[in-house]
């Protein structure tokens, strides 16, 4: 094993991944400690992990199945704003909920434009409420997202490869049984299981779209548990088996997925010969013009429906988004931390990776609740809000880091392992003219995925939260709440440019010298 | 002082000492012939001066309230009610948001007797009995003369608004006169999650207190009609505002707020004839608190003129006690309902879940 080679140090790694597990499964401890009944799980409870699992495992094999196609005819298509597009796909993932399932409605709700357009052909409406609802929307979120690392997968075969291909005269099927099938193999899997896990924890979209308590989910059943009955040891049991499902998903995910590199190559431009049919490139042309229909037109709606209120909000609001811009740098710095140590100790214990999906797996409000207990009885968890927020929301976007990274990382290592053995550039020397370099694009992408995720969660905050220093997010909403729908809408826009430009900086940053 | 004037945190100008030291440096011209003892008394005064200054600051009584977002937001009674009552109770009146209602009191139960807060403010008469048997809320002496449909004699909270849930509709959809007419019709209705809404365990009481043992009919009736549940009020009306459905659970005082805050006298609310369902909404002392009299002073301060006639126009519903001025213009555009339905606090809370049963039962289905 080429891993052998180089001295890879897996002991940071080791501690960073143990540092995120002690602060999931400490969180998960300490509600349970402070649980003063222990009740066990009703039926209705066991309906929603069954619904849960059900859209979940629906919501991601159909995310993954769409996604395939479209990064690869993005992978070997150059067209004008293809850039511009590429980076778009991070757009529905760092909206906050209830913005894009808004910015969905009025496209394919009841008063939508389908439905509109429907109706001016005479033609039935289109229902969206129920499962196929909770799909679409979870599709909407995730499948650009599984695009971005699958396309990544694509871009990692260097273009000798394809150059060689042509060269062999390869039929599309040998292209596939030799390049694409095998790079699938190495990326599918863990895009596979982090958008389960994704899923598994949605509550508003699922309950909002699915139609009514059918569609209730794990997430629901927990803040139930919570709020309704204040029940904590039943929050903290289904926290539990909502991150043993998604924890085991990753696992078998881990497992499934391939290690083998494709080579070094010397970053030319990938030419694609075997890709330039004319069936071929039409083919290619719908697709890709169907997925951005798809992406661009509730965006379009959510731009649309913002750009007055821009003007209606109240300057606090602006405050807010200073404040969730600090909170996304720190959060980004902290998942640096994180992130890279483990993805360089997952080249050599690949176990490591699963703990990235312990993130996402768990419950945001178990977390909060467990950390405000454990917080409450030395500080005033009220003046570590910001601190705490950033620290959730880095460990939240640990998966999707580490999904960008690890291969990243275990490419260098086989790569580049031995010729730096050889040549005994090991440790810091190591990290700085081998690793870093050759990591920008991913650690770009990253990193700006997870300031913009960072900016768009509520996740934990509410909690912690106070009128002074709420985010940008939690303001929104409680101008929602305020009857203040149109500076809401100002404000979701305002969180959409925030975010979305600052996921293009971080991008844009790590990809400069890369044709993308 | 107006609640435009700026923040209205203790400053040392307020507080005392600290400002007329300084002037009194201040007037002190450079260079005359004063003895070198004489300047080091002055730099002593003047450090005492600070020293004092800072002490006061520290020593200005704080009220920590916990209440639900939406009171704290701009447009709800927080800022305003911060600045009347600080303009009479020389403290720092703090407001903290806690998520909604039902957040806010598993939020009090988690921190316990420990808990910052002297006041929490925002429970409803669903929440009040499971709040009382905590054991964290003490006694009130406050009395006053409520204008509720309901008398009111809860010793440990002091209710300070109130309404009517109703269904909101454009004002000129003809609605239907009762649950029975609406589940029969086909009419789209947004509602929220009893588990997860205030609202929401509204609309789940109502229908209980109108039908009892017949509610699970009622919601068969009704679940063709809704077109989705939502998690909270927010999305309920963004949807509804979206044109998503024709109806949207929330209060009969909604219209008020298009009306007056946004001269738009398209919606109204759809009037039942089975009665309306009433949410009272109240504040409580915390035993624990270590301001006691403070607290008193706010709640007493609540009933009062000053806080009661903040409330229609922010919180948008009916003020316990009636103002002096009345009612804004615009809230007698309201319904009315023929009839105030309110399930008493101790039954609330045994209803509940039964209700919950039937709810999630006949809306599984």
């Amino acid at each position: 094993m080429a891993d052998r080679a180089v001295q890879i140090r897996s002991w940071p790694g080791v501690i960073a991944a143990a540092f995120v597990a002690v602060l999931i499964l400490g969180t998960l401890i300490a509600v349970v400690l402070r649980a003063e009944a222990r009740a066990g799980l009703g039926p209705s409870d066991w309906a929603a992990i069954r619904f849960t699992i059900k859209q979940s495992v629906m919501s991601a094999v159909l995310s993954v199945a769409l996604a395939v196609p479209v990064a690869r005819a993005l992978a070997r298509r150059q067209f004008f704003g293809r850039k511009m597009l590429v980076m778009l796909l991070g757009a529905p993932f760092i909206l906050p909920v209830i913005v894009a399932v808004l910015g969905l409605l009025a496209v394919l709700g009841r008063n939508g434009v389908l439905n509109g357009a429907l109706g001016w052909l005479g033609l039935p409406e289109v229902q969206i409420y129920g499962l196929h609802g909770v799909v679409l929307a979870h599709v909407f979120f995730n499948m650009p997202l599984a695009v971005r690392v699958i396309l990544q997968g694509w871009q990692a075969i260097p273009a000798e490869r394809f150059r060689l291909a042509a060269q062999l005269r390869f039929s599309p099927r040998d292209m596939w049984r030799v390049l694409e099938r095998p790079m699938l193999m190495r990326v599918v899997p863990g895009a596979f299981a982090i958008i389960f896990a994704l899923c598994m924890s949605s509550f508003a979209v699922a309950l909002t779209l699915g139609g009514g308590p059918k569609a209730t989910t794990v997430e629901l059943a927990i803040y139930q548990a919570f709020r309704f009955d204040f029940d904590l040891g039943k929050a903290a049991l289904l926290g539990c088996i909502q991150i043993g499902l998604a924890g085991g998903a990753a696992m078998v995910a881990l497992r499934l997925s391939s290690t083998d590199s494709f080579g070094g190559g010397l970053d030319r431009t990938v030419e694609r010969w075997d890709a330039q049919g004319r069936g071929q490139t039409i083919w290619d042309g719908v697709l890709i013009a169907s997925a951005a229909l798809f992406l661009l037109l509730p965006l379009g709606m959510i731009v649309g429906r913002g750009v007055q209120g821009v003007f209606e909000m109240p300057v606090n609001a602006w405050w807010a988004a200073a404040v969730s811009l600090q909170v996304s740098l720190v959060s980004t710095v902290v998942l640096l931390l994180l992130a890279l140590p483990i993805a360089i100790g997952a080249a050599r214990l690949r176990l490591l990776e699963s703990v990235g999906v312990l993130g996402i797996a768990s419950s945001p409000l178990v977390i909060g609740t467990g950390l405000f207990v454990m917080i409450y009885p030395v500080a005033d968890p009220i003046a570590l809000a910001l601190p705490v927020t950033a620290l959730v929301n880095a460990v939240m976007a640990l998966p999707f880091a580490l999904r960008v990274l690890v291969p990243a990382v275990r490419d260098v290592v086989q790569d580049y392992g031995r010729l730096a053995a050889s040549l005994n550039v090991t440790g810091a020397v190591w990290l700085r003219i081998v690793l870093l370099p050759r990591l920008r694009a991913p650690l770009g992408f990253a990193a700006g995925l997870t300031a913009a995720l960072s900016m768009g969660d509520l996740g934990v905050i509410a909690l912690f939260a106070d009128a002074e220093r709420a985010t940008l997010p939690l303001q929104m909403y409680r101008l929602m709440g305020s009857y203040q729908t149109e500076a809401a809408a100002g404000a979701g826009l305002v969180l959409l440019t925030l975010s979305f430009g600052i996921f293009w900086l971080f991008d844009q940053g790590g990809r400069s010298h890369v044709d993308a | 002082m107006s609640q435009d004037d700026g923040p209205v945190e203790p400053e040392p100008v307020k507080t005392g000492g600290g400002k007329v030291l300084e002037q009194s440096g201040l007037a002190d011209p450079a260079g005359t012939n004063r003895a070198n003892l004489e300047d080091a008394m002055k730099a002593l005064t003047f450090a005492a001066g600070v020293l004092m200054a800072t002490t006061a600051l520290a020593e200005t009584p704080v009220l920590t309230v916990y209440t639900y977002d939406s009171f704290v937001s701009d447009w709800g009674p927080g800022p305003a009610v911060e600045a009347a009552f600080e303009e009479v109770c020389a403290c720092d009146l703090q407001l903290v948001g806690a998520g909604d209602g039902a957040e806010l009191l598993a939020r009090v139960k988690l921190e316990g007797a420990r808990t910052d807060a002297d006041l929490v403010l925002g429970l409803d008469t669903n929440l009040t009995a499971a709040a009382k048997e905590t054991g964290l809320f003490s006694d009130h002496g406050v009395t006053a003369d409520y204008a509720m449909p309901v008398a009111w004699d809860d010793a440990t909270f002091v209710p300070y608004d109130w309404g009517y849930f109703a269904f909101v509709k454009n004002a000129d959809l003809q609605s239907p006169a009762d649950f029975k007419a609406l589940g029969a019709s086909d009419l789209k209705i947004v509602i929220q999650d009893p588990r997860s809404s205030t609202p929401g365990l509204g609309l789940l009481m109502w229908v209980k207190a109108a039908y009892g043992d017949e509610a699970p009919a009622i919601w068969e009736g009704l679940s063709d009609n809704i077109v989705t549940v939502t998690k909270g009020w927010s999305e309920a009306y963004g949807l509804f505002l979206e044109g998503e459905a024709d109806m949207v659970l929330s209060y009969t005082t909604s219209p008020a707020y298009h009306l007056i805050a946004e001269e738009d006298a398209s919606k109204a609310a759809a009037p039942m004839s089975e009665g309306h369902y009433m949410q009272i909404e109240v504040a409580g002392k915390l035993a624990s608190t270590d301001q006691p009299e403070l607290a008193d002073q706010f709640l007493q301060f609540m009933v009062s003129d000053a806080f009661q006639s903040i409330i229609p126009t922010t919180n948008w519903m009916y003020p316990a006690v009636t103002p002096e001025s009345g009612l804004p213009t615009g809230f007698e555009t309201l319904i009315s309902p023929e009839k105030s339905l309110l399930i008493p606090a101790a039954e609330a809370a045994s209803l509940r879940d039964q209700a919950l049963e039937e709810w999630l039962t006949a809306l599984s289905k």
